[in-house]
């Protein structure tokens, strides 16, 4: 909050603050990952609140392995109010509810669970660089610079972060699919159907920038629209499975 | 004891008028006989001004007349109305005000502070400036220092110039490795690739209708001659155009331009178009990955960067206000001696002249 009012006053400074404050926070969300794990006896996934938690947890933890990576400026300004805006919607929504879990604890369920909403956090990352993308590339377009533009990265260096980001998050969640045709229990054939769907739009957009048939402003849009896609499966896949008492 | 500011600037004096003041050689002299104790003179493009500190009163005129290159050393009543004067707190905040940018003609320029704290070296190097002015200019340099980094009145460039080369290092990055093609070989043209070159780009390519020309400028900047025929084949291979020709009609517009980016659709091109009229089709910008800034808008962003470096005045100000209150503060709560002690020197040295921009 305090980066982005000091960006709307004209006064932001490149700091650490965004850094260190999602450090902060990614301590606490392990820590009640943790503890309600150990509460559960296993991966901490089995209510949509859970599954939320979980995925601003995996958002702080890409950020904080890619973001210095990268040293991409801003990219903690942009992040920080996405992680804010879904632990706030699992704090506020009435989504904790719990139910006796049929199933027993599967290492494979486990995995195929958590490997995908790892793989949603660097999707995430990809939106929000798409999103600081699509910011840039208006102002150049439009010759309206305002002081945003002047921090932050430059439009190759946020497109490199894109592409690699959208590796990482596509190679995670291929595994977490695949691990998903191990789990002894059947899994729901709509779920699986929507999820290899949300596999092949990130796959065709990596296709689409390998090739370089899709314009840099078009892979970024289609993050957005990727990661939308991918939140909405998400949401589909917990209702379901807490429908189903599945982890 | 009692330290001011008398001087001219831009805002109260025309050039023919500075230079009258600018000083010379024997300011010194007169500096000396009107009294001051300590003595400072802060002299660029824009301002002269003596920052002295004095046991009694030194009129404006004296300070006038020590400032006047004239031989006979007569300063009329209209010429000394151009002169302002800050005593005391009003002095600091005149002081500090210059050294961050915020009384420049150019809002938030740094350069002024690179010349006041030549200034202030120099007259302390040769005993000019005592202890009154040592305290006086640290505590300014502190501020500029924190105005420039809390607030953003150095952001973004002011001339046409910068603007072209910051904002290709805001769509590349790193210009090393990029791929300039300048086509005219003009002065704007050699001074833009200079300063492409001076920003690390090695890949520089010059097309002119004169082949000798642009074999000339190329070889001036380290580039390479390419025959005018073939400049737009270029487009397919380059990062960043730079038109300025001659040509009264568009040399560049979306029919001939598109199928050399056919092949390039992950690679942005920044075309600077400097050349009036234009040489490329406005139509150009709407194209995907086509970032097309004429004169024009490369003004315009100018100007958008001075307004932001405006709107941050108030920022600045309130920075400065803290540390005038700072400064007043430990000034009235300081004995005497600290400011007139044994390393307090008399004004038997010259006060610096820095020089001119």
């Amino acid at each position: 909050m305090r980066t982005i009012i000091a960006l709307g006053a004209g006064t932001f400074r490149l700091g650490r603050f965004s850094f260190l404050a999602i450090g902060l926070g990614f301590i606490f969300q392990t820590a009640f990952l943790s503890i309600r794990g150990q509460e559960l006896h296993r991966c901490p996934v089995t209510n949509l609140f859970e599954v939320l938690i979980f995925l601003a947890w995996s958002v702080a933890l890409i950020y904080m392995v890619i973001g210095p990576a990268y040293r991409l400026s801003l990219m903690g300004a942009f992040t920080a109010p996405l992680v804010f805006l879904i632990q706030t919607l699992a704090l506020l929504a009435p989504i904790d509810v719990r139910r006796p879990v049929k199933l027993p604890a599967n290492a494979w369920l486990e995995f195929h669970a958590s490997m995908s909403i790892v793989a949603y956090g660097a999707f995430a990352l990809a939106c929000v660089a798409g999103v600081m993308y699509l910011v840039q590339e208006r102002q150049l377009k439009t010759h309206q610079l305002h002081s945003i533009f002047y921090h932050l990265p430059p439009l190759t260096d946020l497109f490199a972060a894109i592409t690699r980001l959208l590796w990482v998050g596509f190679a995670l969640y291929t595994l977490g699919l695949a691990s998903g045709f191990f789990v002894d229990a059947p899994l729901p054939r709509v779920q699986m159907m929507c999820a290899f769907g949300v596999w092949l739009l990130y796959a065709a957009i990596l296709q689409g920038r390998h090739l370089r048939r899709l314009a840099p402003t078009r892979v970024a849009a289609l993050c957005i629209v990727g990661f939308a896609a991918a939140l909405t499966l998400l949401w589909g896949i917990s209702f379901t499975a807490q429908m189903h008492s599945l982890p | 004891m009692n330290f001011f500011c008398v001087g001219l600037s831009h805002h109260t004096a025309n050039v023919e008028t500075r230079e009258r003041f600018a000083g010379d050689g024997e300011t010194q002299c007169v500096l000396r006989s009107s009294g001051c104790t300590e003595a400072l003179l802060l002299a660029t493009c824009n301002r002269v001004e003596v920052y002295a500190a004095s046991e009694r009163r030194i009129s404006t005129e004296e300070i006038a007349r020590c400032l006047s290159r004239k031989i006979d050393k007569y300063v009329s009543h209209d010429e000394t109305a151009a002169f302002y004067r800050y005593e005391d707190m009003k002095c600091v905040q005149h002081l500090f005000r210059v050294a961050s940018g915020v009384d420049s003609m150019v809002v938030g320029e740094t350069e002024v502070f690179g010349q006041v704290k030549k200034a202030y070296e120099s007259a302390r190097a040769t005993g000019a400036a005592g202890p009154i002015l040592h305290r006086l200019f640290q505590c300014a340099f502190r501020v500029a220092k924190q105005v420039r980094t809390h607030t953003e009145i150095t952001r973004g460039s002011v001339s046409v110039g910068s603007v072209a080369i910051d904002l290709a290092q805001k769509i590349f990055g790193n210009l090393a490795e990029r791929k300039v093609l300048v086509v005219g070989a003009g002065e704007t043209s050699e001074r833009t690739a200079r300063a492409l070159f001076s920003r690390g780009v090695v890949d520089l390519r010059v097309s002119n209708r004169s082949a000798e020309r642009a074999l000339e400028l190329a070889q001036l900047v380290g580039g390479v001659a390419v025959p005018f025929e073939q400049w737009r084949e270029q487009c397919r291979k380059i990062d960043i155009l730079i038109t300025s020709t001659s040509s009264d009609k568009p040399l560049l517009g979306p029919e001939n331009l598109a199928p050399m980016l056919r092949d390039r659709v992950d690679r942005p091109l920044f075309i600077i178009d400097i050349a009036v009229p234009r040489d490329v089709d406005p139509r150009v910008n709407e194209m995907e990955g086509v970032y097309l800034y004429d004169i024009d808008s490369l003004q315009s962003v100018a100007e958008q960067s001075l307004a932001l470096r405006r709107q941050q005045i108030t920022a600045a100000e309130a920075i400065i206000a803290e540390h005038i209150a700072a400064f007043k503060e430990r000034f009235e709560h300081r004995p005497a001696r600290h400011f007139t002690g044994s390393t307090h020197s008399t004004m038997s040295e010259s006060p610096m002249r820095v020089s001119e921009l």
